[in-house]
């Protein structure tokens, strides 16, 4: 099979898609973009393009799931059938139900469900449009979104991915470079205070690597935080009020 | 639910142990509890074995045959890793299709033996594009007594490494079964699976039921033989710090060392 690889690095460091070793993609967040959600946000993360919508608290079905103690979170990663080049059954791969599951106990941590015992709090991703790191988009859109249902929270969660491509540590790694490169490791942080709440890794790292690469994830994760921050006070404080 | 105050209790027992670096079966924080491998119980397989982990018990089959490469990767083999729960394993675990945690088990188990290239998947191409080997690996949980992410990939690496390839000629463009001969699988390296828990502010390796059961969050991974840090899966419903895991992965590089002599001896 002749397979054309592409270039994913210059000599001096200019990457695939034209950024440094450094440089995040485009992202912008539009907070409370549906009607009926309790809590919504649209995210563009480079080409991803992904809504997220909040429901809750309320009531659990099917019952038994309701825990006495605590408000459960529940989530939903989906991608649409047109979202990648060749059509996606709209059945959920095991893929997105493994990914559906990170993302829970990605933002888990940062929700006070002690709360609203015997609720739940729904979070529905749809992924319109898949790049690569579409889950760390993903739980930065739903973050926000919590955040717009106000629900308490102890911090946002923020996430971004590093990688290794031609031998180097790059910061938020595109489609072809996750296709292509050497590692992708997708990380979220709780920003205020310090707690990892997601990591995921393929690939083969140096243990040094590993730790470059974590660090270099965590610099991207804080550049998304001040992204969704601005994108809520938006809504939130608009005409300078604070 | 029921579970809920027994909970409570075990994790302060656990958590009080812990205060003074002892854990509620005698062993330290980082040590796992003994591996049993045993290989070649399954004789239709074309590979097999049955792994003890303390109280966890797993019986993995290989079976190898020719099937179609995927259409992206015509100079490859094909190698799956499936790993699912028995009804008899656990008062808790049901027939019917996967649940998330069953989903994640297999996904995690596939992604540390793909990811460290574990076998030279060029060498099982028969025609480029048209046909190759297959292998597929599924593992099933027997018994279950925590850290089943670990003792699926041991039993895994171990099924892989006891497997012998039977031989497969090209007639009419079809791969025709060559009888009594065999050969042994491409093996590049010995990937070592390490879980650990944090329970409060504390890491150990290798949980048990009742420590994953009151375990804040848990991490998974996966080395090779070179000391490369290959796949990483972080679960459970809090988080770690950065130091907490980078702590971490020198704990599964020098765990997982032992492990792998473990994996020598089988070759």
């Amino acid at each position: 099979m002749v397979k054309t690889m592409t270039q994913l690095m210059t000599e001096d460091g200019i990457r695939c898609d034209g950024r440094r070793l450094d440089e995040l993609r485009n992202i912008s967040i539009k907070v409370g973009v549906l009607k009926n959600a309790d809590g919504s946000a649209y995210i563009e993360f480079g080409k991803n393009k992904i809504l997220a919508g909040v429901f809750g608290p309320r009531d659990v079905h099917p019952k038994h799931m309701a825990n006495p103690d605590s408000g459960i979170l529940r989530c939903r990663y989906h991608m649409s059938p047109f979202s990648v080049t060749e059509r996606k059954n709209p059945a959920p791969s095991r893929r997105e139900i493994e990914i559906s599951k990170v993302i829970k106990e990605a933002l888990q941590p940062a929700v006070i469900l002690k709360d609203y015992p015997r609720t739940v709090i729904d979070v529905f991703i749809e992924v319109l449009q898949a790049d690569g790191g579409s889950r760390c988009a993903a739980l930065d859109a739903a973050a926000v979104a919590l955040a717009d249902a106000g629900i308490p929270m102890r911090d946002l969660v923020s996430a971004c991915a590093a990688g290794k491509v031609a031998d180097r540590i790059v910061l938020d790694v595109n489609n072809e470079e996750d296709q292509e490169g050497q590692a992708d490791m997708p990380v979220a942080l709780m920003p205020n205070m310090g707690k990892i709440t997601l990591l995921q890794l393929d690939g083969m790292l140096k243990p040094e690597e590993f730790k470059t690469c974590m660090q270099t994830a965590l610099v991207g994760c804080k550049r998304v935080y001040e992204v969704q921050r601005k994108a809520l006070m938006e809504k939130y404080f608009q005409n300078g009020e604070q | 639910m029921n579970s809920l105050i027994l909970d409570q209790l075990k994790r302060d027992k656990i958590l009080d142990l812990l205060k003074t670096g002892k854990r509620i079966d005698g062993r330290s924080l980082d040590e796992q509890r003994p591996l049993i491998i045993e290989t070649g119980v399954i004789p239709k397989a074309n590979g097999s074995a049955r792994v003890k982990l303390g109280d966890t018990e797993i019986i993995t089959g290989v079976k190898i045959q020719p099937d179609k490469p995927f259409p992206d990767l015509g100079d490859k083999g094909i190698l799956i890793c499936t790993a699912e729960i028995l009804p008899l394993a656990d008062p808790n675990a049901e027939p019917g299709p996967p649940n998330e945690e069953v989903i994640e088990l297999a996904r995690v188990v596939d992604r540390g033996i793909r990811e460290t290239e574990m076998i030279d998947l060029h060498q099982l191409v028969l025609i480029e594009d048209k046909s190759v080997i297959g292998m597929f690996i599924d593992s099933s949980v027997i018994d279950s007594g925590g850290n089943l992410f670990d003792a699926c990939s041991y039993a895994s690496v171990a099924g892989i490494l006891s497997c012998t390839v039977p031989k497969y000629e090209i007639k009419d463009e079809a791969p025709v079964l060559v009888e009594g001969v065999t050969s042994k699988p491409p093996i590049k390296t010995l990937p070592v699976s390490v879980t650990m828990a944090r329970i409060g502010d504390h890491i150990v390796v290798d949980p048990t039921k009742d420590e994953e059961s009151c375990m804040d969050a848990r991490i998974t991974i996966t080395t090779n033989s070179d000391g490369n840090i290959c796949a990483v899966q972080k679960g459970g419903s809090d988080g770690f710090t950065a130091e907490q895991l980078l702590e971490c992965s020198e704990m599964a590089l020098a765990v997982g060392r032992k492990i792998r002599k473990q994996f020598e001896k089988l070759m």
